[in-house]
């Protein structure tokens, strides 16, 4: 009789990004009551909420760390905005029974740029990112509050978002997740399957989606990225099921974009620059 | 022979030694009130918090400074009955700083320092960059305690058998391990590195028939989360108690001498490896100073 075979096959870690979502929201509204209260004293949070789901699920776990009653959702729509985006954004405020603010950005935006009528939409886009962070920040120090950020680890490592817009607010509770786990964790929150299941987009162009634009989905970028900042290679992705041109498409996003994950280049010319030598944690 | 030891999960105030000494003060009178344990164990870096970069020469101090601090918060809680506790600190000595924990007999007349331990160890990848800011250690000691001979291991000395080891055969029956340990891993329900430290320690006190006594910092530092769950493990590598990820909290429990002797009964690993060290040691394929050789 053959002997009985037990095997185990694949070199590469079956799931990356498996998580436990309800031990994330544990720990993310604990990271986040840590930060805003007992570091920094504030209590208040400012969300500026898409209608998508990174903004939806930031706006639940702030109002699970600090009470519905200390969130404060701002919906910034421009004249192009989708009535959907809207919509959703007034859904997760209604679930939450959080404080509202709606600030219709048409004016600014347009204002910049009747000077720049030539901007293509990379840049109207960017304006548009850039004055919801003005608004944020200032909102924020209206209500003595606390811009929250909303960026995932899927765009962050894809360069995927307006440099000092998007990334800007100095907390932020999702950065280490992919975009397919904030899906998860949206689920255990209790995110409306509406908001959820919609295909990802910047509403900037009317249509374009964010995986129509990287040109790859994110259940197939999220398993590349993870695998690939663990230091596998191509040829064990490909093994695995990835195509080489997936892999590429990933690869050189995630390597022309390091600088957008870092602080601005400052010359350094002494044995005290800031970040180079003098060293001081941020929470000092 | 026994003794109640309690392990403090501390969230420390970043860089405010004296607020978190105060703090230390209120649960020395919390313990104190309650049933006073023979020996208080806090955490790695519990007076400063752990990521301290080019800040810990600010906060550097003398493990004497915290002896005295220690006493006179000790004595205003509980007057003279006396208390061993362990402190994990950032230590300045004669110019050089380390990464430390003081062992010192609090209460009676006068404290007495027993023992600082300096981290061998220093994490020094990822997101730690201990070798960067502080020296290394360069001994693991057994000392004479009021109650166990122990020895002290800081978090990644943990890590490395070896070090629980050398404990061991020096004679160590209790191993306390400060630690300020990063949370990282989500695919479970129990966060990965705490399910790692359990089955180090639980291996680890089943290997040597030891008692561990681990005591984790909590609270975020800049996004990273220490876990705490503290945890007590028995000579027979049974997890005995274990406090929870994130909260303060004190974890408890009584040791008893007669579990090491039983535990050591039952495998006499320690013993094994006592008369079979000299082999080892002998070995010259073994990458050790002097070319291999052991000097004679």
């Amino acid at each position: 009789m053959p002997l009985r075979a037990i095997r185990a096959d694949g070199i590469l870690p079956e799931e990356p990004l498996a998580i436990d979502a309800a031990l994330v929201e544990r720990w993310l509204v604990r990271f986040l009551a840590d930060e805003l209260v007992r570091r920094r004293g504030i209590r208040t949070a400012v969300v500026g909420l898409s209608g998508g789901v990174d903004s939806a699920v930031t706006a639940y776990l702030c109002a699970r760390a600090l009470g519905p009653e200390n969130l404060i959702c701002v919906r910034m729509p421009y004249a192009t905005s989708s009535r959907a985006s809207l919509d959703h954004a007034a859904m997760v405020i209604a679930d939450l029974g959080c404080r509202e603010r709606t600030i219709e950005i048409t004016g600014a935006v347009d204002g910049y740029l009747q000077f720049e009528p030539d901007a293509d939409g990379r840049r109207r886009g960017n304006v548009m990112a850039r004055t919801r962070m003005l608004v944020l920040f200032d909102l924020s120090q209206r209500y003595g509050g606390l811009p929250i950020g909303t960026g995932n680890k899927s765009e962050r490592l894809l360069g995927y978002f307006t440099w000092h817009a998007d990334d800007a607010p100095p907390l932020n509770p999702l950065g280490d997740l992919f975009k397919t786990q904030v899906w998860a964790l949206a689920r255990q929150l209790g995110v409306s399957r509406e908001i959820v299941e919609k295909a990802p987009t910047a509403d900037l162009v009317e249509g374009l989606t964010d995986e129509g634009e990287l040109g790859i989905t994110y259940q197939r970028a999220d398993p590349i990225l993870a695998y690939l900042l663990l230091g596998y290679r191509d040829q064990t992705l490909h093994r695995a099921g990835f195509t080489y041109a997936e892999v590429q498409l990933v690869r050189r996003r995630l390597e022309s974009t390091h600088w957008k994950r870092h602080l601005p280049t400052t010359a350094m010319l002494t044995n005290t620059a800031i970040n180079e030598f003098y060293l001081r944690p941020v929470d000092y | 022979m026994h003794a109640s030891v309690a392990a403090v999960q501390f969230q420390p105030r970043k860089g405010e030694i004296e607020a978190n000494l105060e703090r230390i003060g209120e649960i020395f009178a919390q313990l104190a009130g309650e049933e006073p344990p023979d020996l208080i164990i806090f955490p790695e870096a519990c007076t400063t918090g752990y990521f301290l970069e080019g800040a810990v020469h600010e906060l550097a101090r003398s493990a004497e400074e915290y002896v005295e601090e220690l006493q006179r918060r000790w004595r205003a809680a509980a007057g003279s009955r006396r208390v061993d506790v362990v402190l994990g600190f950032y230590e300045h000595e004669s110019g050089t700083v380390y990464n430390a924990a003081l062992y010192a007999t609090l209460g009676g007349e006068r404290a007495q320092l027993r023992h600082v331990h300096r981290k061998l160890f220093l994490p020094t990848y990822g997101v730690f960059d201990e070798a960067r800011f502080v020296s290394r250690g360069r001994r693991i000691s057994s000392f004479a305690t009021s109650a166990f001979p122990s020895a002290i291991l800081i978090c990644e000395d943990a890590w490395h058998s070896i070090s629980a080891t050398v404990a061991a055969l020096k004679g160590a029956q209790l191993v306390l391990i400060p630690s300020a340990s990063p949370g990282r891993g989500i695919a479970g329900p129990e966060i990965e590195t705490v399910a790692h430290w359990r089955t180090l320690l639980q291996n680890t006190a089943l290997e040597h028939g030891v008692y561990i006594v681990y005591a984790g910092l909590v609270g975020f530092e800049g996004g990273k989360g220490f876990t705490g769950t503290s945890m007590i493990v028995a000579p027979d590598g049974r997890c005995v108690a274990s406090g929870p990820p994130f909260d303060e909290c004190v974890v408890r429990a009584t040791l008893d001498s007669d579990a090491i002797d039983v535990a050591r009964a039952g495998l006499p690993f320690i013993g094994d490896l006592r008369s079979v060290l000299p082999d080892l040691l002998l070995d010259q394929e073994l990458p050790l100073p002097h070319g291999g050789r052991v000097a004679p």
